[in-house]
């Protein structure tokens, strides 16, 4: 099958491209950007003029509800709501249940997402066993099966010396692995950030030092050890200041943050809205403003870390409700609006969404280059949309955004040359 | 050496309670929080708990107000004083009254919240009083009770505590009369406490000329600022020409907690001797919401002597929820009595 | 509202509630009674005549709020004011004084919350006006002033010093 994408004003930071051009697909990959192709006949033109068009976006953090036999639907669901948010490629953190920590399960989710044929999904295999920070997986056969990366997100409760010799292990076969940043026992029962609105409404609160002397700690291993991690779900100033520190001195240490909490902070929990119950929480608003500027200058990249619920996890006294926000169908206009505010460009957001993770990934994507998978996300910048329930192609309904109107929204979106959604 | 922490700055914009807590005229409907609640309205709350009273003067403690109307006293948390007073300011205006407690542990989890209240309202309740371990449990559960049921508040986690505030209030004006001369401390577990966070509402509202907070800085919140409040480490510091005295209750778990080391030393610190109280004015008050623990708080010749208005509190507290209750059932434009 | 009676066409008008009383209570035996008036209005009234009659016993104040029977249609009033009948009503002989009788209402709950005190032997009513129109079997037993008025025709004591009746009509 032979696409052509017309007109499109197409940015690719890789091959530092942004202009009107042509795309030529045949088949799964891209033929040819820009110019003519002898002889080429396409199946399906899609005119993108007044669309940008860019590199699928990778989401590094994705969460998944339950697999096995007869769940296919969710993965399916997720896997849909995801191409619609523009994301060609989604990793699936390991605690699904079963916990990604075998390769049969890996197995199940890649047979999984395939059939449903949406979005990539990728598996990330657990870190430790069943993600209790207590024995070794079989990280060299995960990855095999393909486990891009080892992920012990979201579980933190891991003793520093198994820590550190899981991270030795993976880095002896120069495998990934993504943590979460959040100190066990000083996060306690907090549920929201400890400050302001935990003082006036009487919430537990977890302090920043949550997240800091945990990401302390993983800099000093990873300098010792050399091993490579990613820190997923950034959510303070002061982890974004040891973050800068960190990659100055060239350890091998990325970082994201999750697209909502860029624009939502504590406040915004009002009178205990649980749909503003995540981990780790929202915080104040200086962090805000320094998490934004970490993904300006790169030190942060951008991930969804899209939780979708049950609505019944969400009914409850706020410290009991579970924590998530279902977010994948939204993180392009929340990052557009920073390129309207003039704080972003389209270039930076084609950077943080698709480039950056891609690249830490080890992926072949997050780039438009001949012979590359046709993983395309093509975008009209200034339609505007209102978001509801039945537009919301997730099953998760935990989205504090619910009669947002947004800016932004995907027309078409291919995987492997492949249309897997069209508005 | 400052014994000040922090001085209250501007705190934080109140989130907005009274469109759930109010109907559309304005008047109680639930009482969740003293947050969010005019003058006018507490006011009115501490005059009706005055005419409440003088029922137990009567041969017959009971007025016929709430006469054929349910109130179901759901209690997630154990508590038999509180729910002894709630019980009997229900009976004493004529109301029928179920008491039903709740286990909540893991291992005993039965049906969601929603579906106890749901079952209950199948039951004709009309107004649920609620106390719960977890903080926002009485909002949940107002904002999904069918449009004629009442709830009241009776301590949700750490967050509030209202009836309670709305009984101290109601005793600091019998003996004070005027808030806004007034300096008041609040010593004890400020960070975990649902008394102390509505009575800050509550003095605020009313006008209080400063409101201090006094505790080890393990049991103060890290921003008292929100809070709208002076934190004090020194008691005797935070002590100086004060007016009232509110000591909390300080709770066992906070040792284990590694909170605290120990409650003498808590004593030794923080504990209330005439001594220590001498720094106040002299006509200060000492107040308590109760349970006292003797020789931890405060040593018994502050619990009996002249300064301390605790039994005022106690008798005050079924009058207070008497008022409390009829004002929300009765949610409806008032008028001028014939 | 227009002024009906000023305060100094009032004082006789209890004059002569007074002395009808003063007689009533002679043919009834009562030599100690005790008097309660209803707040507002009828407290003003009872004062007066507490004053006239030489009442041993101090002024009861009751304030029916809490017995009105119409609390779930209109709420409560956050302005009722407490009770107070400093002595016991078991066995007394009771003067209720209210300061205008329309429906009743205010009488039968009036009736209720004293009885929530106690069982008194009798309970004599006296009004400043009945003014008619009751919708419950209930009559004064002294009225300083009788009128038939129409329901859009209201009536009001105003006070507590000078007193004065004022109406809506001319």
């Amino acid at each position: 099958m032979n696409t052509l994408i017309k007109n499109g004003r197409v940015i690719d930071p890789t091959n530092n491209h942004d202009g009107i051009q042509d795309i030529y697909i045949c088949q799964d990959k891209i033929l040819q950007l820009g110019g003519t192709v002898e002889g080429f006949t396409a199946d399906k033109v899609i005119d993108a003029s007044e669309h940008i068009v860019m590199p699928g976006f990778v989401d590094i953090n994705t969460h998944l509800p339950e697999l096995g036999y007869g769940q296919k639907a969710n993965i399916k669901s997720e896997a849909k709501a995801a191409a619609a948010g523009g994301f060609t490629t989604i990793c699936c953190q390991p605690d699904t249940k079963p916990t990604i920590d075998t390769s049969a399960v890996a197995q199940l989710v890649l047979d999984n997402a395939g059939s449903a044929g949406f979005a990539k999904v990728l598996p990330l295999g657990a870190l430790t066993s069943a993600l209790e920070g207590k024995t070794l997986t079989e990280m060299l056969s995960l990855n095999k099966v393909g486990c891009v990366a080892m992920s012990q997100v979201p579980c933190t409760h891991i003793d520093s010396q198994i820590l550190r010799r899981a991270l030795q292990y993976a880095s002896t076969h120069n495998i990934l692995v993504i943590l979460k940043a959040e100190d066990f026992s000083i996060k306690d029962n907090g549920c929201v950030h400890e400050g302001a609105i935990s003082a006036s409404l009487g919430l537990p609160g977890i302090p920043s030092s949550a997240e800091t002397v945990a990401l302390a700690q993983m800099i000093e291993l990873v300098e010792e050890t050399n091993a490579r991690i990613h820190v997923t779900g950034i959510s303070s100033a002061r982890a974004v200041a040891m973050l800068r520190r960190a990659q100055q001195a060239n350890l091998p240490i990325t970082a994201d943050v999750h697209a909502y909490q860029l624009h939502l902070t504590e406040v915004d929990i009002g009178t205990f809205d649980a749909n503003f119950h995540t981990s780790p929480p929202l915080r104040s608003s200086s962090d805000k403003e320094a998490l934004i500027e970490g993904v300006k200058t790169g030190i942060l990249f951008v991930s969804s870390g899209h939780s979708p619920v049950n609505l019944e996890a969400k009914q409850a006294p706020f410290p009991e409700t579970e924590t998530g926000i279902s977010s994948i169908e939204i993180v392009l206009p929340l990052m557009l609006q920073f390129v309207d505010q003039d704080i972003l460009t389209l270039h930076q957001v084609a950077e943080r969404l698709s480039q950056n993770p891609a690249n830490v990934l080890g992926l072949n994507a997050g780039h438009l280059s001949p012979q590359s998978p046709a993983d395309i996300s093509i975008i009209n910048p200034e339609s505007t949309w209102l978001v509801t329930p039945e537009n919301w192609l997730s099953r998760g309904l935990n989205s504090p955004f619910f009669g947002h109107l947004m800016k932004g929204q995907l027309t078409h979106t291919l995987v492997n040359g492949r249309l897997v959604y069209e508005k | 050496m400052s014994s000040s922490i922090q001085s209250a700055s501007t705190p934080l914009k109140a989130p907005d309670s009274s469109h759930l807590q109010l109907n559309s005229q304005g008047q109680l409907r639930h009482f969740l929080t003293t947050e969010g609640l005019s003058k006018a309205l507490l006011t009115d709350i501490m005059d009706v708990t005055e005419s409440f009273s003088s029922v137990a003067d009567k041969a017959i403690k009971k007025v016929p107000l709430l006469r054929g109307k349910t109130i179901v006293n759901l209690f997630f948390e154990n508590s038999t004083r509180t729910r002894t007073t709630f019980d009997l300011a229900a009976k004493r205006l004529s109301a029928d009254v179920i008491n039903l407690n709740i286990a909540t542990s893991a291992a005993t989890k039965g049906e969601s919240i929603l579906d106890t209240i749901r079952n209950l309202e199948a039951m004709q309740a009309d107004m649920f009083v609620i106390r719960h371990a977890a903080s926002g449990a009485a909002h949940f559960i107002a904002s999904h009770v069918a449009p004629h049921v009442s709830v009241i508040n009776a301590g949700d986690g750490q967050h509030a505590h209202p009836t309670q505030a709305m009984l101290d209030m109601f005793t600091i004006r019998q003996v004070k009369k005027d808030f806004s001369q007034l300096k008041v401390a609040i010593i004890g577990d400020i960070l975990h406490s649902r008394v102390a966070r509505s009575q800050i509402h509550a003095l605020k509202t009313l006008g209080a000329k400063e409101i201090r907070v006094i505790a080890p800085k393990t049991l103060l919140p890290s921003t008292p600022s929100a809070l709208g409040v002076t934190a004090y480490t020194d008691l005797a510091d935070g002590l100086d020409d004060v007016d009232v005295v509110i000591m909390l209750r300080l709770q066992r778990e906070r040792m284990s907690g590694a909170l605290l080391p120990s409650e003498s030393e808590y004593f030794n610190c923080f504990g209330l001797t005439e001594k220590k109280l001498a720094r106040a004015k002299t006509d200060v008050i000492v107040m308590h919401p109760g349970p006292i623990n003797r020789g931890i708080e405060m040593d018994a010749a502050v619990a009996d002597g002249p300064h301390s208005v605790i039994l005022q509190q106690v008798t005050n507290g079924i009058a207070t929820r008497m008022a409390i209750m009829a004002l929300t059932l009765g949610q409806h434009p008032s008028s001028k009595a014939l | 509202m227009k002024q009906h009676l000023k305060s100094t066409e009032i004082e006789p008008i209890l004059d002569s509630m007074a002395e009808q009383l003063s007689t009533m209570l002679k043919q009834k035996g009562i030599v100690n009674p005790l008097m309660i008036g209803i707040h507002t209005g009828g407290l003003w009234v009872a004062e007066k005549l507490h004053q006239r009659l030489g009442i041993n016993k101090p002024l009861g104040e009751i304030d029916i709020s809490f017995y009105r029977d119409d609390y779930t249609r209109m709420g409560l009033n956050p302005q009722v004011k407490p009770s107070q009948i400093s002595s016991d009503v078991e066995a007394e002989h009771i003067i209720l004084v209210d300061d205008v009788l329309y429906t009743g209402r205010t009488i039968r709950a009036a009736l209720n919350e004293i009885f929530d005190y106690g069982r008194p032997n009798s309970v004599t009513l006296a009004v400043l006006v009945d003014r008619g129109s009751r919708e419950l079997p209930l009559q004064a037993d002294v009225a300083g002033l009788t009128l038939d008025l129409s329901p859009q025709k209201q009536v009001k004591l105003t006070g507590p010093a000078p007193l004065a009746l004022e109406t809506n009509w001319n």
